[in-house]
């Protein structure tokens, strides 16, 4: 039998029990909690722009990587409460070409309208990558490699990616502030001590940092906070048809979901009571057990 | 049947705010069952997501071995191969009235600094202990370890009970002994609680197997945790992270640790003890707010006046600042390949201050997870111990029992985090400061000073053998600054030990007392935009060591550089023909005890060149420096 099964006779008798003698210290419960000053979206906020606050006082040359998504909308609008309306930094948008055209129109529109200091940098042919690799995240790995150029390009020494540890197990194992070796790769079985907000924010000469500000968010935390907000979003993630995406990539390489969802409303209670994982519609995940780490170990987001 | 609360009162933000959030991070000894534990969690309490379990079982047959729940969470190809957990993952379920996020830590020493990662973000932790292994050494390591981080909620699971046949007294005597350990550490444990993972017993019910067993499920236990509260109601601490000027407003920007502020309140910015008044609370899009700001926000203010301060001050409010110090005892964990040894140059991190520092003495070192506690000299990686830490620049910070927030602080050593822990006590008898003690800011301000004497504040200090030519050098200086409309002010060694400094003699510590008060008044001086020209023969490096730290970037050391013969047939003060006749036991320059400097910003010899000239260096030496203001300068730019 599972849990919660709280109204049975059995468990009602424990529990009385458990209010009288037992053989160990009575949990400790302080009574009903005071109403808290902030909520569960406040404290996500603050925490965020904390990190974002930090980054751009340790790094000298940051960028925010803009995938157009939800997450990095939710991002810019983070760096704009945190630097009072105005980004400090490029933002950064590495294009496989294979974007969506809702996506190409949404960050033509709104890299002008949040006054983003907005920078497109081009990947390289298929050609020019790990043949190893399986198809679908031969495709993606394409972005790991535009993203050395770019970093070669305007010597970034810190870039801030929208990673979420409920995202995928090997984004689960991410620092707040993750160094990259000098290739940009992820050594996942050296990674330093975090703690108490204290970051490690010296990259050696020629390597970077990735930072991530809403690593400890939920897909339904940026849901909610993107309506409480208002922020915009691409009409992709709504459903139309009996559709919708969860997870924007390359279009080749992104599938949409079973969705009745047509408003952010909608989404949460769907999310609520869903058990697929987020990114089931993106390919790169699926193709052999270790591609995603592998990816993820060579550069990738 | 699953845990999830009945559909109809289920907020349409899942995550959102109508639950209590509580982080919980799985602690114990390696192969204690950590994993298993979690994975036999996430499937009680229905929160698999669809095809994992059997993605897993496929998995685990492919491999030919029997399914294991940690599989779970050992995602990563490099661990299912060592079949141990390399770093903490975090998983998310719902037990009656939590959502709980899990951060499963891993066992192995190896990976104690993966381990504090996890832990530090914990409300609350569950110590797991194998009922057949008992109590081992990181068990006690990682009690020790939540003391340190702070984590005062623990509830422990004595796990594999299967593998004791369920034994009462075998539950009772691993149970004694960890509660005794953890006691002893100030954490009570909030239940015991003996579970099979593998089978379920005790995880989110009580079995017949353990019907002896009267507590709470493990379910049940993690139900009660509460979430870490902000410290709303201590005293406010805004450590400093940035100040931004992207437009009109000079905003500090912070995160409250502790405590509230509001527009119009009356703050002290500290170490250094300036007074102004919070005249907005900017935001965005919407700005300014009005009413309070409690702790846990991420805030920016505007001040009512334009005074300097700085990433890693703290903002506090008036009578109730923290401590102005340069030496902390710390209580530390330390995670570095290298131990930790006294006379160690490391960084140290308090809040958004980081700090060059000296370990002055390592106090103890233990390994916590021993039994008997062997005294070194020094801290070991893994271990933990008390040090005596003297900084390089005054900080603001508060012991932990005061504040948990500002009372902690991380060591870096080569740009990497190599140890942490709490501060147990500042000052260690040196500039006590009592906290009512508000020191009163001068009514100028640094720009209107140096707009008058076209010079910012600094601290001339002239060392060298007696009779090298100081003083006049330090004349010389003086009558040029001030010709000028300067304003230097002559601070001779000889001078000040007439007056102020008559109640020292010249042993080793009266000499370092001499140099340190010449070093406060001059940096006094200094702040307050003057020119403090200091000619002391200040032999000892380690002194001017200490004069340096006191004026900080202010000091400009200068090299007397004179050959000791030619001081000696100078002797201006007839102190040379004196000590030759024994009547100067300690007289520098007889006695060869001067350490010339090795990093002077500049060195001049008097015998091959002239005072003037010398003066004329030392001019150039402090324009390069940005202390005299060559040509008009925007002095807005130096606020």
């Amino acid at each position: 039998m599972h849990l919660l099964d709280n109204e049975s006779p059995a468990a009602k008798a424990r529990a009385a029990a458990l209010g009288k003698a037992s053989s160990v210290p009575k949990i400790s419960s302080a009574g009903p909690l005071a109403p808290p000053s902030m909520d569960h979206l406040d404290e996500l906020e603050a925490q965020s722009i904390y990190i974002l606050r930090e980054a751009f006082a340790r790094l000298k040359k940051l960028a925010l990587l803009w995938s157009l998504g939800k997450d990095s909308n939710v991002m810019i609008w983070l760096a704009r409460k945190a630097f009072f309306g105005r980004v400090p930094f490029p933002a950064l948008h590495v294009d496989t070409g294979k974007k969506f055209p809702e996506m190409y129109a949404f960050r033509d529109r709104f890299g002008k309208e949040w006054d983003l200091d907005l920078k497109v940098e081009p990947c390289p042919p298929i050609d020019a990558v790990d043949p190893t690799l399986p198809p679908a995240a031969r495709s993606a790995a394409r972005k790991t490699e535009g993203l050395k150029w770019a970093l070669n390009k305007y010597g970034f020494d810190g870039l801030i990616a929208g990673i979420r540890r409920d995202e995928e197990a090997t984004r689960a194992k991410e620092r707040v502030f993750s160094p990259r070796g000098l290739e940009g790769e992820w050594d996942v079985r050296d990674q330093p001590p975090e703690f108490w907000d204290h970051f490690n924010a010296s990259p050696p000469q020629g390597a970077h940092l990735r930072i991530h500000p809403i690593l400890h968010w939920t897909e339904a935390d940026i849901w909610a906070y993107t309506k409480r907000e208002g922020i915009p979003i691409i009409p992709l993630y709504l459903a139309k048809d009996g559709k919708r995406y969860r997870s924007l990539g390359d279009q080749d390489i992104t599938n949409p979901v079973a969705s009745t969802a047509s408003n952010i409303d909608e989404i949460l209670a769907e999310l609520d009571a869903t058990k697929i994982p987020e990114r089931a519609g993106r390919a790169l995940d699926h193709e052999t057990e270790d591609a995603f780490e592998r990816l993820r170990v060579a550069g990738y987001l | 049947m699953n845990m999830i609360l009945p559909t109809a009162s289920i907020s349409a933000t899942p995550n959102g705010t109508t639950r209590p959030q509580v982080r919980i991070v799985i602690v114990g000894h390696v192969d204690h069952g950590k994993s298993t534990l979690v994975g036999r969690l996430l499937h009680e309490t229905g929160s698999l997501p669809d095809g994992k379990l059997e993605m897993l079982k496929a998995v685990s047959a492919r491999r030919g071995m029997p399914f294991e729940w940690s599989f779970l969470l050992d995602a990563l190809q490099t661990e299912r191969d060592q079949g141990i957990t390399i770093d903490t993952t975090q998983i998310r379920f719902r037990t009656r009235s939590r959502d709980v996020v899990l951060i499963d830590a891993p066992g192995h020493a190896e990976f104690l600094r993966n381990m504090i990662t996890g832990a530090s973000q914990a409300d609350g932790a569950v110590l797991i202990i194998d009922a057949l292994e008992g109590v081992r050494d990181q068990t006690r390591r990682h009690g020790y370890l939540l003391h340190l981080l702070g984590v005062k909620q623990v509830a422990v699971v004595v796990n594999k009970m299967d593998r004791v046949d369920f034994s009462a007294n075998r539950f009772k005597e691993i149970s004694d002994e960890i509660s005794a350990h953890l006691i002893g550490l100030g954490v009570t444990p909030s239940a015991v609680i003996p579970i099979s993972a593998r089978d379920g017993d005790g995880v989110a019910e009580i079995t017949q197997r353990i019907g002896w067993y009267k507590g709470p499920t493990v379910v049940e236990a993690l139900d009660a945790l509460e979430p870490a509260r902000p410290l709303a109601e201590l005293s406010l601490r805004l450590p400093v992270q940035a100040i931004y000027k992207f437009d009109d407003r000079r905003i500090v920007a912070g995160r409250i640790e502790s405590g509230s502020l509001k527009s119009g309140d009356e703050i002290v910015i500290m170490p250094a003890g300036k007074i102004a008044k919070i005249k907005t609370v900017e935001s965005w899009p919407v700005t300014p707010v009005d009413g309070p700001q409690t702790a846990g926000r991420s805030v920016g203010i505007t001040l009512d006046r334009e005074l300097f301060l700085e990433r890693g001050d703290i903002i506090a409010h008036v009578g109730q600042s923290p401590r102005d110090t340069r030496r902390i005892r710390a209580r530390i964990f330390w995670l570095h390949d290298k131990p930790l040894t006294k006379g160690e140059q490391i960084l140290i991190r308090l809040g958004t201050k980081e700090s060059r520092a000296t370990v002055v003495a390592i106090e103890k070192a233990i390994d916590p997870g021993a039994l008997s506690n062997e005294e070194n000299k020094a801290i070991a990686r893994n271990h933990v111990g008390e040090i005596d830490i003297s900084l390089a620049q005054p900080v603001a910070t508060d012991p932990y029992t005061e504040n948990p927030r500002t009372g902690r602080l991380v060591i870096e050593v080569n740009g990497r985090i190599a140890g942490g822990g709490l501060v147990l006590s500042v000052d260690a008898g040196q500039r006590a400061v009592p906290v009512d003690i508000v020191p009163v800011e001068s009514a100028l301000r640094p720009d209107e000073r140096s707009a008058r004497y076209r010079h910012n504040g600094a601290v001339v200090w002239l060392t060298g053998l007696p009779g090298s030519g100081k003083s006049t050098l330090a004349r010389a200086l003086e009558r040029k600054l001030f010709g000028n409309g300067g304003s230097p002010v002559l601070l001779d060694g000889d001078t000040v030990r007439a007056g102020l400094n008559s109640d020292l003699g010249f042993s080793a510590e009266d000499r370092a007392e001499n140099i340190r008060r010449l070093a406060e008044v001059a940096t006094h001086l200094a702040r307050n935009g003057h020119i403090a020209i200091v000619a002391a023969v200040s032999p000892s490096a380690v002194d001017r060591a200490t004069a340096r730290r006191i004026a900080d970037t202010a000091f400009r050391e200068i090299y007397v550089a004179t050959p000791a013969e030619v001081c000696e047939t100078r002797d201006p003060k007839g102190h040379y023909a004196k000590a030759r006749s024994g009547g100067l036991p300690s007289f520098t320059g007889i006695t060869n005890d001067y350490q010339p400097p090795a990093n002077a910003e500049l060195t001049i010899d008097t015998s091959t060149r002239s005072v003037a000239d010398g003066a004329d260096e030392i001019e150039q030496l402090l324009k390069r420096t940005g202390v005299l203001f060559d040509e008009v300068v925007d002095l807005a730019a130096n606020i």
